[in-house]
């Protein structure tokens, strides 16, 4: 489990989590927000529904694959955290087309 | 350094699905057979292929043409379930229909008009309905708003192309056929009463020869006194990740895979021998599966590519046997997945008995384009 | 109409913005688009944030270096696009994403610099939650200050040891550190040593770094083969073999690595000449030594190009951003002389200590090409090692019919992570070099867009129009 190195202090923005609000430092890294909350799997796959997490830190992996704000398959990695942010687990294959039909 | 290795009853030239597909056939009864392929990076139109099992809208200028595909594609399962027997091979075969996506009502008048047309020459029967905007909205729920229509035939399936190329090269190797990858061929002589085929390994004599070669027959067939009219016309399809379920059926130019990625594309371009992409044809078949089924929009391509479809003239198979000596098969077909079965069978038959019979043949064989010349 | 630059640079590490200073130097106008919010790369990764002091102690001295080349590219006069994603390239230019936007680069030079990646780490429960590299793990102090506690470092190489010896210096617990750099490399490797001695610092700072993580009492196995990994849903013991036999450990989290090899995508995808690299292991594309590529429009600096670190890498990056002003006639030919043979030499110098490093720790065969059939080797596709051996069983000749046969390398990854295990398996199994097997034929999109982003620029230039027409009117 991924903890702080120390307590900074510093802006924190809200996101929700699977529905459910976390505070979580601003501007920080989606992944790394994700680990810090004790997200997992952040993923499974749609070839063998196997539970993933971030491997590589660097969007060359793509294992931190998640939903975010109704989009599938956005790299966590590669994201940046901003205020009102929904992020969901990635259950196999990607649901597309349920952002037009949310709104 | 040439190796010499021992004479075959019938040398196949060519490793894709129409020359697997020969190779399987003869194998499975009971012939000797050497399959002679390129290696890894071949123009394989196996790869450049959408997978369908497509019946409609072809043999529009050939009734025999259009026969040969509806006989094939009714033999599709039999042949699927065969071959997975032989290899645990699933080629996810489906024969659930297939619609042609109409963009605009003209489109969709001009496809049913050619589409009965057809029908009143063939006599194998496919029956086709034109489905207006609305009944397809039913029966396509994710169908874009700006589509006219479609025609839909309950005849067309779609396969695993890829999956289907393993599987007959794997059962043409059960049955007791050499695979030989990396023996492109340089040339092809007569040499007594057999062919002498040289490789950039390997030198090898047949007792028959069958050019399968795709493009490779065009430069390959003049040295055995034959000639291919084939041209590349290349396509530009992309591919995207997995995503849920939502197109069981075959379209024209889009295909949800068993695994969940959409593959699609549909251009025709001169491009000679060149498989790269273009950004403007990448853009615009982007923007038409968009029209098509717009929650694509959201969906991740993974590849875009380039492949070279085999072209004939007037996009009708060649079936040609040599004159004279008559053990030189000219094979030159660009819809190999629909007519494996067809490849595997009839023609393994007649490949067997050393003949092609006329009457059968000659609207494949390549005297029609002089004929046209003339 | 599409912009025009003289020389877009893809990657803002050491190479990128070290090329994005040498070209504006010499006038060229430069656009420098990279994928990350914030310059560094992967090797500074967060140099542009505020660092307190015990951050910067924790990080070091190497680390700080990037800061002066970070401070030189602010000033340097570059049009920098961060968190902006190369889609496609190409000799008419480039096509990028960014937020949702898209657009295309005209450029009469691209330099990539898009760095290196860790080198697949092939084994048992390699997939499973909780196993990261040691890069990873990195990234996480350094951009996120986030550590986790009792990790076990499993591996070989300079970054492995670096990491450890960083949470040391933090107070983070090490579970331990089972190093598999094989006994077997010191004899050849020794003899590379009187080479390597022209770069002592290296030398010396990677003894220290040893000595000091053997003194803080860190538990060290050597000689480490065999490794797997276990757990129900995510890691929850790592096991191995070593010359005293078979052992396990819990724990929760696991930093992996092997090295590190070029990320190739990029400079795949373009077509350029590549070669396999039986150094280091690894295919690179083949360079001259201005990191000039066979394609005349194309120029790779950095580890992207082979493998040399973050000084090489910023040596490089000049050195190539010199070369495209000379060859576009922006710097006459004794000017690039003259500039370019100091950081020329330099960097052959830096290099000196490359041959003694990359023999040291070349990974054990085990660690490259699986012995245990059921290991993943493409983790999207889950394609097993036993799965590339029945296909080559079967007569599959290379890496493409592969992937059609057995889907390796067909996920959103495409490639990137099974590519190198997908060639030494493949050459091992059917007694061919790996050169001669080849490599995944790597496509466009260079990384995942969406249907939308690619037909994109249309609707983008409708909406255009119509805003030119609103304000027309």
């Amino acid at each position: 489990m991924f903890r702080p190195l120390d307590d900074k202090g510093g802006k924190a923005v809200a996101i929700e989590i699977e529905g459910r609000s976390q505070i979580v430092p601003a501007a920080s890294n989606l992944a790394a927000a994700l680990l810090s909350a004790g997200f997992s799997p952040f993923r499974t796959t749609p070839a063998g529904a196997a539970p993933r997490q971030p491997y590589c830190m660097m969007g060359v992996c793509f294992d931190c694959l998640v939903e975010i704000d109704g989009l599938p398959n956005r790299q966590a990695c590669l994201e940046t955290v901003r205020e009102g942010m929904h992020v969901r687990r990635q259950q196999g294959a990607a649901a597309i087309g349920e952002k037009g039909k949310a709104r | 350094m040439a190796e010499r290795h021992p004479t075959s009853d019938f040398v196949v030239i060519g490793g894709g699905i129409v020359g697997a597909s020969i190779a399987y056939g003869l194998a499975k009864s009971g012939e000797k057979v050497l399959l002679l392929d390129e290696g890894d990076v071949a123009f394989r139109a196996a790869r450049g292929n959408l997978g369908n099992v497509w019946v409609q809208g072809k043999g529009a200028t050939s009734h025999a043409y259009a026969d040969l595909t509806r006989n094939a594609a009714n033999r599709w399962g039999g042949f699927a379930a065969a071959l997975q027997e032989e290899t645990g091979i699933d080629l996810h075969f489906r024969r659930p229909g297939a619609f042609y996506i109409c963009f605009s009502e003209e489109e969709l008048e001009r496809r049913s008009g050619m589409m009965a047309s057809i029908n009143e020459h063939a006599t194998v029967r496919s029956e086709f309905e034109t489905v207006g905007p609305e009944e397809l909205r039913r029966r396509l729920p994710e169908i874009g708003p700006e589509i006219a229509g479609a025609t839909y035939c309950p005849d067309d399936g779609t396969a695993n192309p890829l999956f289907l190329l393993r599987a007959l090269i794997k059962a043409a190797a059960g049955f007791g056929a050499t695979y030989l990858p990396r023996r492109k061929v340089v040339s092809l002589c007569r040499d007594g009463e057999g062919i002498c085929i040289e490789t950039e390994a390997g030198t090898f004599h047949a007792g028959r020869v069958v050019l399968a070669a795709g493009l490779g027959n065009g430069k390959l067939a003049p040295q055995l006194g034959m000639t291919a009219p084939v041209r590349p016309v290349r396509g530009q399809i992309m591919v995207t990740e997995k995503v849920r379920k939502f197109l069981d059926f075959g379209t024209n130019f889009i295909r949800q895979t068993v695994e969940g990625g959409c593959v699609f594309g549909e251009s025709s371009e001169e491009a000679g021998f060149d498989e790269g992409t273009t950004l403007s044809v990448l853009r615009e078949t982007a923007r038409r599966a968009v029209t098509a089924f717009p929650l694509l929009r959201d969906a991740r391509v993974v590849r875009a590519w380039g492949a070279l479809r085999i072209m004939t003239p007037d996009g009708v198979p060649v079936y040609q046997q040599a004159p004279g000596a008559g053990n030189v098969f000219l094979i030159t077909v660009h819809s190999g997945v629909t007519l494996a079965p067809f490849h595997a069978g009839e023609m393994a038959v007649a490949l067997r008995q050393n003949r092609l019979d006329p009457d059968r043949y000659l609207p494949f064989s390549p005297e029609r384009f002089n004929v046209q010349a003339a | 109409m599409n912009e025009m630059v003289d020389l877009a640079i893809i990657g803002a590490g050491p190479a990128g913005m070290s090329a994005a200073c040498a070209a504006r130097a010499c006038r060229l106008s430069v656009v420098l688009l990279d994928e990350q919010p914030s310059p560094g790369g992967q090797i500074y990764r967060g140099i542009a944030e505020a660092r307190d002091d015990r951050l910067a102690a924790i990080l070091g001295k190497d680390y700080a270096a990037g800061e002066e080349i970070y401070r030189r590219f602010v000033a340097c006069g570059a049009n920098y696009r961060p968190a902006t994603t190369v889609w496609r390239i190409g000799p008419d230019g480039l096509s990028w994403i960014s937020a949702g936007r898209s657009g295309e680069l005209a450029a009469r030079r691209v330099l990539v610099a898009t760095g290196a990646m860790e080198r697949p780490f092939p084994s048992k429960g390699w997939t499973l939650p909780g196993v990261m590299t040691a890069g990873a793990g990195q990234i996480l102090l350094k951009a996120s200050r986030l550590v986790a506690d009792g990790a076990v470092f499993v591996g070989c190489g300079p970054l492995l040891y670096l990491v450890a010896h960083q949470y040391l210096n933090a107070g983070v617990t090490v579970r331990a550190i089972l190093d598999t750099a094989p006994r077997e490399n010191l004899l050849p490797a020794s003899a590379l040593l009187p080479g390597a001695l022209r770069q002592p610092h290296y030398i010396v700072k990677g003894l220290r770094m040893i000595a000091a993580l053997r003194r803080s009492g860190v538990r060290m196995h050597r000689n480490v083969r065999a490794v797997s990994f276990s757990g129900q849903d995510r890691l929850e013991a790592v096991h191995w073999r070593d010359r005293s036999g078979e052992y396990a450990l819990e724990c929760a989290e696991a930093f992996v690595h092997q090295g590190v090899i070029p990320n190739l995508n990029m400079t795949m995808s373009t077509g350029c000449r590549h070669a396999w690299d039986e150094q280091q292991l690894c295919w690179r594309p083949d360079l001259d030594a201005l990191g000039r590529s066979s394609l005349q429009w194309l120029l790779v600096a950095g580890d992207g190009g082979g493998i040399g670190g973050a000084r090489s890498a910023a040596l490089s990056g000049a050195i190539s951003a010199l070369a495209a002003a000379h060859d576009l006639g922006r710097l006459d030919f004794t000017a690039f002389e003259r500039e370019s043979a100091p950081l020329i030499a330099a960097r052959r110098r830096d290099m000196a200590v490359r041959p003694f490093l990359d023999r040291l720790y070349r990974p054990a065969q085990g660690f490259r090409i699986p012995e245990d059939e059921e290991t993943v080797i493409c983790r999207c596709e889950e394609v097993t090692c036993g799965d590339v051996a029945r296909a080559v069983g079967e007569g599959c000749p290379g890496p493409n019919q592969l992937k059609s046969f057995t889907r390796a390398g067909m996920g959103p990854c495409q490639g990137r992570l099974c590519g190198h295990t997908v060639t030494e398996t493949m050459a091992l199994l059917s007694g061919r070099t790996p050169q001669e097997v080849g490599y995944y034929r790597i496509r466009t999109p260079i990384k995942p867009v969406t249907v939308g982003d690619i037909a994109g620029r249309i609707e983008n230039a409708e909406q255009g129009a119509q805003h030119e027409q609103a304000a027309a009117d």
